[in-house]
């Protein structure tokens, strides 16, 4: 069994970076994740894997930096928090448009404005519905450890270039700084040009005489071009609901009550469901892994089976829009939510899930 | 005689490069892009470079650019080039990365993005196209529009109290220890393009040298938006543009 060490989920983002054969990071300091860039800056990554990291003059730079590295097909990541987030928000518009793979890691911290630095997950609705102009999505994952925080770096970069998309990790700011054991996974290396060149050959790495020119942009003056550009987005959304659903369920299957919750909130209703077990009702916890896709299908299969459910989040209720679409008005959907960065305990949500439920 | 017998491989004296596509151009007659998309196609094929290129185009009247220069490239968002450019060059340190940006995208926009790309001294190259107005959104003023000059939003004239400063931002970067070589020329007459041809093939062997970023700022004609013929359009930069901006090297390292 590989060494387990015990760091904070925004350094295991950069370990895992350096280790998953990242070509370049860009990014711009900002609380509660300037771990990540300080930990690379550390690791010296360009002296070992030969990975590029560079502090940009703005999350709008650090976003543009990575629409030119991401139109070489190289793999590129930067990580920001919310107000960062609004600043690439554009770039991000972009680079759906130009179908670019990327990175992107926002570790939410309370909003609106400069907000707080404290936790939040308001940026829900940015992150999942678009959030730059235009229709269209990205991939977003949501770690609720620091092992995943390692673990969704390789994911999102997998997703990413299997739909030529922006994927975002969704955390939170108790899941970038809180400190957990982190199992290092095996080192995989940088693709090399040549590799890049065979395997996507959309790539801008040089006009060679035995192919056209390859050109990156998302403009499409052509109405009906650029409306067939807008299907093709449309479509691969869809391939995303029906193959890269991912969530965890956690004593569903006898549930007569959920709670949907992600992130840090879902680690701390996982305790919230103990103690309405040891008091005999019935509540299970499904945690959406993927934020979009949204597990619309599992809580549309559970329905039937129950009383109520619950959206639980760091924000005026965001997700449970989500969740309230695929319950689709059959049962009660609940909602409780703290904001300010103020994290609620177990014991507190228990509370409201029972005042709820009229117990 | 017949034109057949004149149009033979032995009595040809000028050959489109390979590198301009046959496309045909949506610029303005008189507009000095298309001159100055000649010159870098001129000097990537000179120098043997059309598979080690990669372009970065602007949003304005260049955004096309890739339609007409055959080479890899990528469109930015409107004044981010230099930030697309920088990834791509530090990614990719043996090719050549260069940027094509016009006054609105370079000088008002993306400002932050020049400045700080310039003072990083990224080995790339700049191809600066000051015309004073923005040409594609239909001839609105410009950070370099010049003082009393009249466009679709300073249609009384440019002023001081109303507008702010045109803007010298070629002046600015040369100041910045990251920028090795930084000129001002123009496409207005044969000398002149063949002057900016050989700045433009100066700053593309100073990316291959390491030896920082190379800024050509090219002083252009948009007769459109000037609403002058293209020869008076000429003549009015002359009078008035090289006033402002005046034609030269400005930093040589």
């Amino acid at each position: 069994m590989a060494e387990k060490i015990l760091m904070k989920g925004n350094e295991a983002i950069a370990h895992a970076a350096i280790r998953c054969g990242c070509d370049g990071y860009f990014g711009y300091p900002i609380t509660p994740q300037s771990e990540v860039m300080e930990t690379l800056m550390e690791e010296k990554p360009w002296e070992t894997t030969g990975m590029v990291v560079l502090q940009a003059e703005s999350e709008t730079s650090s976003i543009n930096m990575l629409y030119g590295g991401a139109s070489c097909a190289k793999k590129v990541m930067t990580s920001s928090s919310s107000p960062g987030l609004s600043l690439m928000c554009e770039g991000l518009s972009y680079l759906a448009g130009a179908e670019l793979p990327c990175l992107v890691v926002n570790v939410v911290r309370g909003g609106p404005g400069l907000g707080t630095i404290q936790p939040g997950q308001g940026d829900y609705f940015q992150a999942c519905k678009g959030g730059g102009h235009g229709d269209y999505k990205m991939v977003v994952l949501a770690p609720s450890s620091a092992q995943e925080m390692y673990d969704f770096v390789d994911l999102a970069f997998e997703l990413a270039f299997k739909y030529k998309t922006p994927a975002m990790i969704l955390a939170d700011g108790v899941v970038g700084q809180m400190m957990e054991k982190v199992e290092f996974r095996p080192m995989k290396p940088r693709w090399t040009n040549e590799e890049i060149i065979e395997k996507y050959p959309w790539a801008t790495t040089g006009k060679t005489p035995d192919r056209k020119q390859n050109v990156i942009t998302s403009l499409a003056l052509d109405a009906a071009i650029h409306e067939k550009l807008n299907n093709t987005l449309q479509t691969k959304y869809k391939q995303m609901e029906a193959e890269d659903v991912r969530f965890e369920s956690i004593k569903c299957d006898d549930a007569e009550h959920i709670i949907v919750a992600y992130g840090c909130m879902a680690r701390i209703c996982e305790s919230t469901v103990e103690m309405a077990r040891n008091a005999g009702i019935k509540l299970g916890l499904l945690r959406p892994i993927t934020l979009f896709p949204f597990p619309s299908k599992e809580i549309d299969r559970l329905v039937p089976q129950l009383k109520t459910m619950m959206s639980v989040e760091l924000s005026a209720g965001q997700m449970l829009e989500d969740v309230k679409l695929a319950v689709n008005g059959r049962i009660p959907v609940n909602f409780f939510g703290r904001l300010g960065g103020i994290v609620p305990s177990p014991e507190e949500v228990y509370e409201a899930f029972k005042k709820e439920i009229g117990k | 005689m017949d034109v057949k017998d004149i149009i033979k491989p032995e009595n040809r004296v000028y050959a489109k490069t390979p590198v301009l596509t046959s496309t045909t151009m949506h610029y303005c007659p008189g507009c000095s892009h298309g001159t100055v998309h000649k010159l870098i196609a001129e000097v990537i094929e000179e120098m043997g470079i059309q598979d080690k290129t990669i372009g970065v185009s602007p949003v304005g009247c260049a955004v096309f650019a890739y339609n007409y220069l055959d080479i890899d490239w990528q469109q930015a968002a409107h004044g981010r080039a230099p930030a697309v450019a920088t990834a791509t060059k530090r990614l990719h340190p043996e090719k050549y990365v260069f940027t094509y940006q016009g006054d609105g995208d370079l000088a008002s926009i993306g400002t932050a993005e020049i400045m700080h790309a310039c003072n990083r001294g990224e080995n790339i190259v700049v191809i600066f196209i000051n015309n004073a107005i923005y040409g594609m959104t239909g001839g609105q003023m410009a950070p370099t529009t010049l003082i009393g000059m009249k466009t679709a939003t300073s249609p009384y004239g440019r002023t001081v109290e109303l507008h702010g400063n045109p803007l010298r931002i070629t002046e600015l970067l040369a100041q910045l220890d990251g920028t090795c070589y930084v000129t001002r020329q123009s496409v207005n007459t044969a000398v002149a393009a063949r002057k900016t041809k050989k700045a433009i093939r100066k700053a593309f062997e100073n990316s291959a040298l390491k030896k920082g970023t190379s800024f050509v700022e090219v002083v252009s004609t948009c007769n459109s938006g000037w609403k002058l013929s293209p020869v008076k359009a000429n003549e009015w930069m002359v009078e008035n543009m090289f006033v402002k901006y005046p034609i030269g090297d400005i930093k040589d390292r």
